[in-house]
């Protein structure tokens, strides 16, 4: 019944709905300004870092809770080191083969993020799988945990640097002109947008391998659909 | 009333939302309630990128060939539903980790993943 009336309430939307003709203001100003004050290629890019940056640090922030908050839940019921299932040869040939791969794109996905689609959050999750994969390869081996919080930890330092730096050098917090705009379309452009993004990349892979590292240290196997 | 492509993922949004919306409402799974949600999630992603589409222009990226610095205002998408719709993936991903994590704890506890077993915050 709900069910029906939300779907009511979305037709409606769509009734309504019109296909817009031209930008509205928010977006022709990001659109028409972007190259002159920004300097990046990509236009998602220069909203997500650096117009809107605060938020972006506030959603990194979430990330990071939620992958604290995991890791407090599941330590608290011990854990016991259960045998687990040896995996098949075919899915460690195929890591071995994916996973050096997998990290160079990753990389090139939050390095190119302001010239291409693409950017720290998605080559961070790129990163984040190549991990998993290590993880399904090889359950027993455990991850260098203090590796990866060190990491973590220096990226989001050194993002909150950069952000201070912008406050001190240029207009404001986050503002990315602390360092040369540079030739649009080159990889060294956009001032620090290539470096914020690289520092959000290392730090939502490492976020993710935390988290699934975790959850596989506890050592549940019973979950049974 | 034209068919555009905007419309048409308007529609597909609409619909994941309400399969969703269905399956978070009739399993009885923890498992299966929580992937209702995250199908949801994709629905709603689906329909605000659809709210930036114009038609006839191209994505926000200036590419030096179809879209230039100077004429990106005329060529080019709106670049703000993208963009929020990038900070609600993110969030999506923290929200879907957390209910797992929850869920594979009450599994661990009581043995169960049927919602029905668990009232005790039912009144």
């Amino acid at each position: 019944m709900l069910v029906l009336l939300f779907g009511i309430f979305l037709f409606q939307i769509l009734r309504l709905y019109h296909t817009q003709e031209t930008l509205n203001p928010t977006a022709a100003y990001y659109n028409t300004n972007t190259p002159s004050e920004v300097g990046a290629a990509n236009v998602v890019t220069a909203i997500v870092v650096t117009y809107r940056g605060l938020d972006t640090l506030g959603e990194v922030t979430v990330l990071f809770l939620t992958a604290m908050i995991l890791g407090y839940i599941l330590r608290q019921g011990g854990r016991e080191k259960t045998e687990k299932d040896t995996t098949s040869e075919i899915l460690i040939t195929a890591a071995k083969v994916l996973i050096p791969g997998s990290i160079v794109l990753g990389v090139y996905v939050f390095i190119n993020g302001h010239l291409t689609p693409g950017g720290g959050f998605q080559g961070g999750a790129i990163i984040g799988t190549a991990i998993t994969l290590m993880i399904l390869a090889d359950p027993l081996h455990s991850l260098r945990a203090a590796l990866l919080h060190f990491v973590e930890s220096m990226s989001g330092f050194f993002y909150i640097v950069i952000g201070l730096a912008g406050l001190i050098f240029a207009g404001g917090f986050l503002d990315n002109r602390i360092l040369p705009a540079g030739q649009l379309g080159d990889l060294f452009s956009a001032g620090a947008i290539p470096l914020i993004y690289s520092l959000i990349g290392l730090k939502v892979g490492t976020e993710i391998s935390s988290i699934i590292s975790n959850i596989n240290e506890t050592g549940n196997n019973t979950v049974k659909l | 009333m034209s068919i555009t492509i905007d419309k048409v993922a308007l529609v597909l949004g609409m619909i994941l939302m309400l399969v969703g919306l269905w399956g978070g409402f009739t399993r009885t799974n923890l498992l299966k309630i929580i992937l209702s949600f995250s199908i949801f999630d994709t629905g709603l992603n689906i329909l605000i990128v659809a709210l930036g589409y114009l038609p006839g222009r191209t994505a926000p990226i200036i590419d030096g060939v179809v879209v230039a610095a100077d004429n990106l205002a005329t060529r080019a998408i709106d670049p703000v539903p993208q963009a929020l719709v990038l900070t609600a993936i993110v969030i999506g991903f923290g929200v879907t980790a957390l209910m797992l994590v929850y869920a594979m704890k009450l599994n661990q506890h009581r043995k169960s993943l049927d919602i029905n077993h668990y009232t005790d915050l039912k009144w």
